[in-house]
């Protein structure tokens, strides 16, 4: 992790305030890559193909024992016949449309390997009903936000170029809403960032954290600790908007002219036009914070230059997956245009992101290019299936066709995109007969995932298989399951923390942007082969293995890889694979180019992002709204939806449709908090090595087993006789998950807490959907409803559940 | 002649558990005669993290105290050893020998900071080497340090002025964990949690605003220290000693000072503190 003493790629130092800050020359890690090792050996592996005993080819397939009945060992021969087989069968019966294929969100690293790239090049030639995937750790900012300030092209993402020097140069107060980077590391930059805080700390900048739960972050940075109630966020926003007004504390000019809109949001915060004005005693009753702290909140924030974080990339933090949470996302955007967005220190900016960066070197990440290698081969992958589902409601798809939603997932290609009305089965395809799932991690990850149990029992799915390295939440659904290996087990090469695609330049997380050549290490274990071995037998077996390899061996996609980015300016391919990975050297005469300065000085758009279709056109002063300005008062949503309540053009405060003044909280009266984890990244981690039992932020080991940590008050543990360390049930008609409580006094009373991607489902009633799960999976009772009407994202912090003490 | 120590800076620390993951990598699963037997895989904690939660809501603070080996300058459990079992290296580093200390077990209930665990399965007592199989090697630090992101783990040879642990021993407080015990251990700590009060002043008369301003004083049997509460009405004492008796006095023209006393048995939050309009007072004053 240190560098190599001959290694010559100086590291960039920022200078303010007498002194010189420069990172360490090293990489950090985040916690869980340190149990990569034992994970590669995890006793928790898929060893060896396997085949579900009440599954009868040829006779009964029994997909109501799916979860239940166990597996038998078979070869590699048979399991690969059996499911080319089945979709040689399929095809032929249905149409290609009748298998459907999705992967979890994240994968093992490597621009060969990636789901993108492997899966992706693969079922893109077979042709498949491929599945629109919510912009889950992100929605609101997708569905919210880009209707305010555009960026589209990042989904919802601010570009976040420089902020680093930028902040800790002019930045005299951050506030980290919904925010946690020491847990969520700015997605993939590891810890890099944590010694930014420090800083920022040492500068005197004072830091403010606004959550139900005082967070990992703020339990060791906070200055000041908020916590409103879960879902209340928007009402508090418009609080402070009131404070600024009625002082006269907020930037005139700058929302003369750079916004649209705000007289008529101005008369909706004064209460001018529904008589009600937004007051910090307002939004007391609403969120359980003092008016007079909203109120010092708001004075602060508006006397000094103020970063906010709403998020491990400036955004992203778990307050944009609830009810109505476009609202709260795009209620920031226009805050911080109240404070002029754009000038020095004024940001939205999550302490993670916009080191100084060398963006005009090129390496593609695993998402540019599309799907399937297709930069580097000579025949693109194309998808000859245009039916789709949207992953939230891949149930419904299945058991109670047929589904609509709006729009296509990660809808980067335009403001409109995300409008586009989608029906399942599309007119004149077949219903999905076959699902070919890629990792196992939903029961964990999506909501209200007793439904995934149901649609796995469904003889609808007349085929089920499932590929991954260890076993997770999903994965004792299938009918044939196929060991895969990890990337310790295979050659790849890719850059530290990019994705490119809609998250370019993502890796100005990391102190130094690193290209890797990942080096296998071992032989894969036991009988696990690479996805791209797989995926090539099996193309082999169903007629286009020329096509999926076009003769390359993995090795040939890492050397094509290499000689399609800028390393051969650099270094030869032998000496890169040599050393092992390659430092980008930032230019001598770098000049930052601050995110949103552009804008705010009335300058033609400066910063490398290079998927702003405006950029380098006359309109490249304009953010990108219709507008190209910030919309109080949204252009896009008053084009397409005008009448909207639940996401109207202006944004609103609109009580949580599951929060404590709705019918279920008469029964369920805690509201739940389960956001991204620390200790695992994502699923990925969790379950697969015991050490994380030891880890009482993540799992608590009890008579054995490694429970899923359940925070809650004091207050609300004694009235139900629970103590610290107690196994306790958490309940609501959707479901039951065990967990051990944390009595602790870093959470609000009356919400409870703890972290989704539990990869561990472990129901006392195998096989039975509703049954109580000893595993952790939060996810079980998080509702399915969407965010709105028209805003098709995730809100599992919307969630009212009760607990109780589990005796036996 | 090197003479290696450690300094810990707990107000760095961010609790990220990575010097206990880096300490399970490495020697789970491996073997490093002569230094070390391999650690089993689950239940030693020859890296240790005492997490304390601190404060009341919303008051609350946590810190995160790594503890591995002190490799004290004057090892109890060497004294505690037979046969050469465990043994001091000239540069500090304090040695259980994996085959010479097997059935030891009185080793493990010798050392006071409890760092020593028992492996069950190779019936020997276990600990911290502060990875001498690396340092042999050629390492600069031991695990834990390398994979510490914010220096919060600081390790180097204090026989050399120049390295950084020389640097912050020089110009920083250090303190040890029970120096009582007379073992000079070669760990040292900054920033070892001691005790805060903390509290937020509300006026009765005007709970719309924060009480920002008001005079806060601290007192103990030797001094007096004075604070201002901030924008949010709140004020904090921090570095305080445990079990001890301190008095508030909390005053702001136009309301009736309040006093309190606090024994500082743990942190404490003392919450909403209600000035009252002294208006009688006023009223005196005018006349």
């Amino acid at each position: 992790m240190v560098f190599a003493e001959n290694e010559d790629v100086p590291t960039w130092i920022i200078e303010t305030k007498g002194r010189k800050f420069s990172a360490p020359r090293k990489v950090t890690l985040a916690p869980y890559v340190l149990t990569q090792r034992a994970r590669t050996y995890s006793e928790n592996r898929i060893k060896y193909p396997l085949k579900r005993v009440d599954f009868n080819l040829n006779g009964d397939r029994h997909p109501e024992t799916r979860g239940k009945s166990g597996y038998e060992r078979i070869s590699w021969d048979e399991a690969l016949d059996i499911v080319a087989g089945e979709m040689k069968r399929i095809r032929t019966t249905y149409g290609p449309e009748a298998i459907m294929s999705r992967c979890s969100s994240h994968h093992e690293w490597g621009n060969i390997g990636y789901k993108f790239r492997t899966w992706g090049r693969f079922f893109h030639l077979l042709g498949f009903t491929d599945i629109f995937d919510n912009p889950d750790s992100w929605e609101a900012w997708l569905w919210g936000a880009v209707h305010a300030y555009g960026f589209y092209w990042n989904l919802g993402v601010p570009e976040q170029y420089d902020l680093l020097e930028d902040s800790l140069k002019n930045t005299e107060l951050i506030i980290q809403w919904s925010n946690d980077p020491d847990a969520t590391c700015g997605v993939y930059g590891a810890q890099e960032s944590a010694i930014w805080r420090l800083w920022l700390r040492e500068l005197g900048k004072k830091q403010i954290y606004i959550d139900p739960y005082c967070n990992h972050t703020a339990v060791t940075m906070a200055d000041k600790w908020i916590a409103p109630r879960p879902g209340t966020d928007a009402a508090m926003a418009l609080a402070i908007a009131y404070i600024w007004i009625r002082e006269n504390t907020y930037d005139r000019d700058y929302v003369a002219t750079h916004t649209i809109g705000f007289e008529e949001f101005r008369k909706y915060v004064m209460g001018e036009d529904d008589g009600v004005p937004k007051t910090p005693k307002w939004a007391w009753e609403i969120t359980g914070v003092q008016a007079r702290t909203i109120t010092a909140l708001a004075r602060e924030w508006a006397s000094k230059r103020t970063a906010v974080g709403t998020g491990t990339r400036g955004v992203w933090g778990g307050a944009c997956r609830q009810a109505y949470a476009t609202e709260w996302a795009r209620l920031v955007v226009l805050l911080q245009a109240m404070q002029g967005l754009g000038k020095p220190g004024v940001s939205i900016w999550g302490t993670t992101m916009g080191a100084p960066f060398n963006a005009s070197f090129e390496f593609p990440g695993y998402a540019s290019d599309g799907y399937g290698m297709n930069n580097l081969a000579k025949k693109p992958a194309v998808n000859s299936v245009t039916q789709r589902i949207y992953r939230l409601l891949i149930p419904e798809a299945i058991l109670n066709p047929p589904i609509h939603w709006l729009g296509e997932g990660f809808c980067g290609n335009s403001l409109e995109q995300q409008f586009i009305p989608y029906t399942y089965p599309e007119p004149g395809c077949s219903e999905v007969k076959m699902f070919y799932r890629y990792g196992g991690s939903f029961i964990g990850t999506m909501t209200e995932t007793n439904r995934w149990v149901k649609m796995y029992q469904s003889p609808k799915l007349e085929f089920v298989v499932n590929q991954d390295c260890w076993w997770c939440t999903e994965t004792g659904f299938a009918d044939i399951i196929l060991p895969a290996c990890t990337n310790f087990e295979r050659n790849d090469i890719a850059e530290w923390a990019s994705s490119g695609g809609y998250s370019h330049n993502s890796s100005d997380v990391c102190n130094h942007r690193i290209i890797v050549y990942q080096q296998k290490c071992i032989e894969p274990l036991y009988e696990s082969r690479s996805d791209y071995q797989i995926f090539s037998m099996l193309a082999e077996r169903l007629g286009f293995k020329e096509d999926f390899t076009e003769g390359n061996l993995e090795e040939d996609w890492i050397e094509k890889m290499f000689y399609a980015t800028d390393l051969p300016k650099y270094v030869s391919f032998e000496d890169f694979k040599k050393k092992g990975y390659f430092v980008v050297p930032i230019p001598e005469d770098y000049k930052p180019t601050p995110a949103l300065r552009w804008f705010y000085e009335g300058r033609e758009c400066d910063t490398p992002d290079r998927y702003n279709p405006k950029k380098g056109t006359e309109k490249a002063k304009e953010l990108g709204t219709y507008s190209g300005k910030i919309e109080f008062v949204s252009q896009s949503l008053k084009d397409r939806f005008p009448e909207d309540e639940e996401r109207p053009p202006m944004p609103r405060y609109i009580p949580n449709w599951e929060g404590l003044t709705s019918e279920l909280a008469k029964n369920y009266p805690l509201q739940l908090i389960s956001p991204h984890p620390r200790f695992s990244f994502h699923t990925h981690h969790d379950g697969k090595v015991p050490w994380l039992g030891d880890i009482p932020g993540h799992r608590i080991r009890k008579d054995g087993f490694n429970w899923q940590t359940i925070r809650i008050h004091p207050s609300d543990a004694e009235v139900r006789d629970i103590k610290n360390g107690d196994i306790v049930k958490l309940y609501n008609d959707r479901g039951a998950v065990l967990g051990i409580a944390q009595v602790t006094e870093r959470i609000r009373p009356g919400v409870v807490h703890s972290y989704e991607s539990s990869a561990i489902y472990d129901p006392l009633e195998p096989g039975k959907a509703g049954s109580i799960d000893r595993g952790g999976c939060m996810n079980l009772l998080t509702p399915s409803r969407l965010i709105s009407k028209n805003a098709p994202g995730m809100a599992p912090n919307s969630c009212l559940i009760e607990i109780s003490k589990w005796e036996v | 002649m090197t003479k290696y120590a450690l300094v810990i800076d707990i107000t760095r620390c961010n609790g990220c558990y990575n010097c206990f993951l880096a300490c399970r990598d490495e020697y789970c699963g491996n073997d490093y005669p002569p230094y070390s037997a391999a650690q089993p895989f689950i239940g030693h904690f020859w890296m240790r993290l005492i997490e304390k939660e601190r404060g009341k809501y919303p008051k609350v603070k946590v810190t995160y105290t790594p503890v591995p080996c002190m490799h004290c300058e004057s090892p109890i459990c060497t004294q505690a050893s037979s046969h050469n079992a465990v043994y001091e290296r000239p540069d500090g580093i304090v040695i259980i020998d994996p085959e010479k200390a097997v059935g030891q077990k009185e080793i493990v209930s010798a050392c006071p900071y409890r760092v020593i665990y028992w492996n069950e399965e190779k019936n020997i007592p276990q600990k911290c080497t502060f990875c001498a199989h690396l340092l042999d090697e050629g390492w600069k630090e031991p695990r834990c340090v390398e994979a510490c992101p914010t220096d919060a783990l600081v390790f180097g040879d204090l026989e050399d002025p120049h390295s950084q642990i020389s640097k912050i021993i020089a110009s920083q407080e250090v303190e040890e964990l029970h120096p009582e015990y007379g073992l000079k251990p070669q760990v040292h700590y900054i920033g070892l949690p001691k005790r805060f009060i903390a509290g937020e002043v509300v006026f009765g008369d005007k709970e719309d605003e924060c009480a920002e301003n008001v005079k806060v004083t601290l007192t103990d049997k030797r001094a007096k220290k004075t604070v201002k509460t901030d924008n949010y009405g709140d004020f904090e004492f921090e570095g305080l000693q445990p079990e001890t008796t301190y008095s508030i006095r909390i005053e702001h023209k136009g309301y009736a000072p309040k006093e309190l006393h606090v024994q500082t048995k743990t942190d404490v939050y003392l919450g909403e503190i209600v000035l009252i309009p002294d208006t009688d007072l006023a009223q005196t004053d005018r006349q």
